[in-house]
Order: structure tokens, then sequence, then C-alpha cells
């Protein structure tokens, strides 16, 4: 299954995205890696920014294509990736895609 | 109520400036984040499921005006203009950024607060009745020897690294409203034949993944000792506690298995081997600390209440109002006023800047400067004339903060759960959300009376579900959320822990399940007067079961 790599920013905790070397915010902008061994490279570069202090927890997390976008598989990765389902307002679901 | 003294000051500054220090180099690099992560857990700064989390102590619930405004201040400018009232009588600030969180400190120190000793395997902060002070059955103020005991805990260099957290209540009434049988030390103020005030002591109480009621080890100590005491009930711990396995690391474990009456030796000796006088509390200064939460001089009013009465006469939404929220106070013509964070529908224990601003305000103009924060997630003014109540419920009504249900089904504990939570299970807050909508604060939840409903997002039961009327464990099971309903937990004086119906239910059909548990108790009560938890106690699992189960046969496992 499809997997994206994620960290929380160290500066505001905020939930974050690997992207082709760095970091964003919003999952319709992370890189969908497909094959293990691209995961598994991919960690490994972003850990960098762990040693360069710009991210703390390193992992990654399986994703599916949903109406045109890219969703989290579990409910977890989902609200982490999205915001708290009882405000809306707030977190990556507050902005506009 | 207490002020730093020139001491409390500068320690609480010197924290913040250490901190500030310790973010600096943390944003720098000098310190990696297994470094740090245990500077700033001391400051109670989580990495949660979105951001970081902040969590302001509130030494045992007390609050002046000028404190909760500080804290809708920081709300507002540092996060997203509200914060969630734990069930520890703390606030949690849900979106802080690293960078901000010294300044945001140095905020709080201002007006004398912090968020030290709020994580960590350290004594945290110690609760206390929200009523303390004001109720009409109290026996003494708890919160004086709350702050004894905070003083004495601070960055205490014996007791900074336990095997585990632990939890200290103190209650002043026989009324238990701050369950301290399911914290790890519970003090409940009593009197000897003599009269004099004194503590019994419950040791060994908590909830989480093994839920245990407090053992009873002494039925009266002298309020002199409590210091010494307590030192004797840590320092046994610290030095059996289990380190091994994090999940037996508390004091109700050691309690368990090393027996309650060889614990009970055990701190008897220690306490008499080292009760050489040094922390023997002498009366000057447990009368110099109770000073300070000398009762607003509350002049009893004589004349019957006329607005109160006049109002309650004619209007039935405040005559709802008074029944469910405001108790008795000690002082005639005084009422106890809760403020209900749980709005129908809303989301328990959450209050925006505007909302704290207007508790303060009203704290100030009509509650003599008190605000209190319940365990129950509920705000307190514990110092009104009755005949100010009409007007202080006209304001909160404006402000959408007059919900009558105190005590009611719709009055629910929740913790934050999976839509916060790094360690949660499954969501919490939209089932209390969905079971407040369904049962209103109208004719039917009053039909209902009390009920306690409790629900926590994972096992760690913050949400207190063991201990709800009806508690509600959110699981996660195949990548599905699922609810383990328990039914008969109770906090009080009568503490018991709830017990599991049987089979969890989906998220979908767990406000069902709880709608049969409640139309089942409808049902078989002898009349209204007999509330839920005596219901269940009377007839037992087997009615709620067979109407759960056999209504419900398609219950998920
Ligand atoms: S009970 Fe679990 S989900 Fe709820 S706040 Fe505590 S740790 Fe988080």
């Amino acid at each position: 299954m499809p997997q994206v790599v994620t960290a929380s920013r160290l500066v505001d905790g905020i939930v974050v995205f690997w992207s082709h070397g760095g970091w964003v915010e919003l999952l319709d902008q992370a890189q969908v890696l497909q094959t293990k061994d691209d995961v598994e490279a991919n960690i490994k570069s972003a850990q960098a920014d762990v040693a360069a202090n710009l991210v703390v927890d390193v992992f990654a997390f399986e994703v599916k294509a949903a109406a045109g976008h890219v969703e989290a598989v579990t409910l977890r990765d989902r609200i982490r990736t999205a915001g708290p389902t009882v405000h809306r307002d707030h977190g990556k679901q507050a902005v506009a895609r | 109520m207490y002020r730093y003294d020139e001491f409390d000051a500068a320690f609480v500054k010197d924290r913040v400036s250490q901190f500030r220090d310790q973010v600096e180099r943390r944003l720098s690099g000098e310190l990696n984040e297994d470094q740090f992560r245990i500077h700033r857990l001391m400051n109670g700064l989580y990495l949660q499921l979105h951001a970081y989390m902040l969590r302001i102590a509130i030494p045992y619930g007390t609050l002046s005006s000028r404190q909760m405004r500080k804290l809708a201040d920081v709300a507002r400018r540092y996060d997203k203009g509200y914060g969630h009232f734990t069930t520890r009588q703390n606030l949690q600030l849900n979106w802080p950024a690293l960078k901000d969180t010294p300044d945001i400190l140095a905020e709080l120190a201002s007006v004398e607060m912090h968020a030290i000793q709020t994580s960590g395997n350290c004594i945290r902060n110690v609760t206390a009745d929200h009523f303390a002070g004001a109720a009409a059955d109290e026996i003494d103020d708890p919160r004086p020897y709350a702050e004894i005991l905070r003083q004495w805990s601070s960055i205490h260099p014996e007791f900074s690294f336990l095997p585990r957290k632990f939890k200290i209540a103190v209650t002043g009434a026989a009324r238990d409203r701050a369950a301290i049988q399911v914290h790890d030390i519970g003090y409940q103020i009593v009197r000897n034949r003599a009269g004099e005030p004194g503590f019994a002591v419950w040791v060994g109480g908590g909830q989480g993944r093994t839920p245990m009621i407090a053992k009873k080890i002494r039925d009266f100590l002298p309020v002199a000792d409590l210091l010494a005491y307590s030192e004797a009930i840590v320092r046994v711990y610290n030095l059996e506690g289990r380190r091994d396995n994090k999940y037996k690391a508390r004091i109700k474990i050691l309690l368990h298995e090393k027996g309650a009456e060889p614990f009970r030796v055990a701190v008897e000796e220690e306490f008499a081997a080292r009760n050489d006088g040094a922390l023997r509390l002498p009366q000057a200064e447990i009368d110099r600390i109770h000073a300070y939460f000398a009762p607003p001089a509350l002049k009893a009013r004589l004349a019957k209440p006329e607005l109160f009465d006049a109002r309650r006469n004619a209007d039935g939404k405040f005559r709802a109002f008074v029944e469910t929220n405001i108790a008795q106070h000690k002082i005639d013509g005084f009422g106890i006023v809760t403020i209900s964070l749980k709005p129908i529908g809303g989301i328990p224990g959450d209050a925006t800047s505007e909302q704290m601003d207007i508790v303060a305000d009203l704290a100030e103009r009509y509650g003599h400067d008190e605000i209190r924060v319940s365990h129950e997630q509920n705000l307190v003014l514990p110092h009104v004339a009755l005949d100010d109540i009409p007007a202080i419920y006209d304001f909160l009504a404006k402000h959408g903060l007059a919900t009558s249900n105190i005590g009611q089904i719709s009055d629910i504990i929740a913790c934050p759960g999976l839509d916060y939570c790094s360690l949660a299970t499954a969501r919490s807050i939209p089932v209390a959300q969905r079971i407040s909508d369904r049962f209103g604060d109208g004719e039917r939840a009053h039909e209902i009376g009390d009920l306690k409903i409790k629900i926590s997002g994972c096992i760690n039961a913050c949400g207190h579900h063991h201990v709800g009327h009806i508690g509600i464990l959110g699981l996660e099971r195949k990548g599905v959320e699922t609810y383990q309903i328990t039914l008969g937990g109770s906090a009080d004086e009568n503490c018991t822990l709830g017990d599991i119906t049987g089979p969890g239910f989906s998220y979908e059909a767990v406000v069902d399940a709880v709608e049969t548990v409640v139309d089942t108790y409808l049902g078989l009560r002898t009349d209204k007067s007999e509330d839920f938890l005596t219901a269940y106690r009377r007839v037992g699992m087997a009615p709620f079961k067979a109407a759960l189960y056999e209504k419900n046969p398609g219950a998920d496992i």
C-alpha cells in the first residue's frame, strides 16, 4: 500500500509531510511512496532533518486515493492529517485545499 | 486565596528562565529531543497528535478573576482562543508553539501560575473538593492542606523521579466530591472524638488499565503530621514500587502485591522511625496558610432572598437551573453556582477565551473574585448571594453558559480522546456530544435524574470511565473504534468500579446502547427517587445485559 512520510515540526509541533527532500503542511502536497524501498530511503533522508533539529518523530503511514485526494488509511492518521473531528475549523482541514 | 511569597515567586520565575534557556538550546540544536523531552515534560509541555499541548496547573482548582483572564488572554494570543479544563482541575492548551512556551509561562508567572509538575513521574498538581470553603457539609477547608502539600512536593529532591506519576486529592467533607478513593493518596478531613481535625488516609486508588479502589490505612492522622506521613508513604513507594514495568509501577500495584496490611505497617514504621519532628507542621504555619483561604466576609442574609424566590416562582427555566446548578452554601442566603461547560452537543470541558472572561467578570462582580474548576470539568462560583443569582443566570444565558444539567445525563466527563491525544485508541468527545444531543437538558433528562456518564478514549482512563454510573471506554479493534460499556461505577464516598456489560459497541451503535441502558433503568426503578446507581445496585447487571444484547444481537465484539 502506498505510504507518506511524516513528522512533527520542532518549532511549533505542527504535522508535516515529506515531499521530494522537504516538508509540506498538507497531505495532498505530500510525496506518495509506492514501494517499501522508496519508503525506507525517504525515511532515511527525512531523518537528517531530525538531526538538523527541524522535525521530530519521523514515521511513514499508509494512504489511499479517495475522491481525487490522498487520504490516510487509519482513523488515527486521518485525524492527525486533517485536525480534530470535533473542530472542523482547526487543523489542516480548515485550510482550503 | 493563596498568594505567592518571595520564595514561590522567585522559584517560578527561575523555572521560566531555565525553561527559556532550555527551549533556546533545543531550537539551536544544542539539545536533541531525547535530552530535551524531560525538560519540556517537567514544564507540562507534551507533543500530541496535531501540535504541542501545554497543561497548566490550577492548584486545587482555585482561580481568581485575574488568573482566569490571563488564561483567556494566553489562549487567545498564543493558541486558538479556547482551552480544555481537565479531570485534574488543570487547563490544557491544544496548539501552543514550542517557541512561544517560555513567553506563555512568563505570562502565567505574572499571575502566580505555572505548568510545573503537570507531567512526569512526580507528585502532580494536588486536587481538592471544588466546593471547598463553601459547602454546607464541610468539616474544614481542604485547600490549606493541599497548598502545604504543593509547597512540600514542588521539586522535592527525593520524589522527583518516582516509579510513576503520583496524584493526591484532599476533601474536607464526608461527601466525597474529589474522588479521593481513586487517587494514589486521598486525604479526607475528619474529627476525632476530642473534636480535633485530622485526616483519614486512603492509599492505592487509581484508574488506568488496572483500576483499584484505595484502602484506608489510617482512620485518624493529626493534621500536624500531614507531611511526615506523606513522606513515609511516598518513600515506601519510591523504594519498593516497581520500575521494571510501566504498567505495574503505580502505588496501587505495590499495595496490591505487598498486601494492604504489610504496606500499612511499612508506612507506620517509616513514619515512626523518621518522625523526629522535622516535618511536623507548627500550628502557627497551619494557621498562616489557613488565613490565605479565609472565606470572604459573608454576612448571613436573614431576610428571605426575595429576588431569588420571585424569579424561581415565576420562571420554569430559572427553576430548573436552580435545581441542578446551585448547591447549598454554608452561610444562609448564599449559594454555590456551578457553571456547566457541557452545553448540549458541546465539547465537555472546553471554554473559549470569551467564556473565560465572562466567568471572570461574574466572579469579580458577584462572587468575591473566586472561581473553581471541578474535576467534572465545570466551573464554579463558590460564594454567591442568592439574590444575585437571577442576574448571574441572565448573564450566563446571554453567553450560552446557562445549561441546566449539573449531575444529569448530559453533564458528561470526556477526555480529549483520539481528536487530540496521541495515546488514544478511539474518540471520546463526539460520543459525549451525541449522547448529550440525544438526551438534552429538558424534560427527558430531568425525568432520568442523576446519572454520571464518563468517557475515556483509551485504557489510561483520564475520562474516569471506571467510576461512571455509565462508563464508556473507547478501544480499537481491527482498525475500527469500539466502545466498551461499564455500569455501576461511582467516584464518591461509596466508591465502586463499574462492571463491563459484555461485548463492545461500534461508534454508530454506542449511543443507542446507552439509550437502551437508560430506558431499562426507567422501566425498572421503583420510582423517580431511585436514581440510576441505586437501581443498578439493587438489580445488578442482568436486566441491562438482557436488554443490551437481546435487543442488539449484532453488537460488535
Ligand atoms: S484516556 Fe487515553 S485518550 Fe483519553 S486523554 Fe487519557 S491518554 Fe488520552
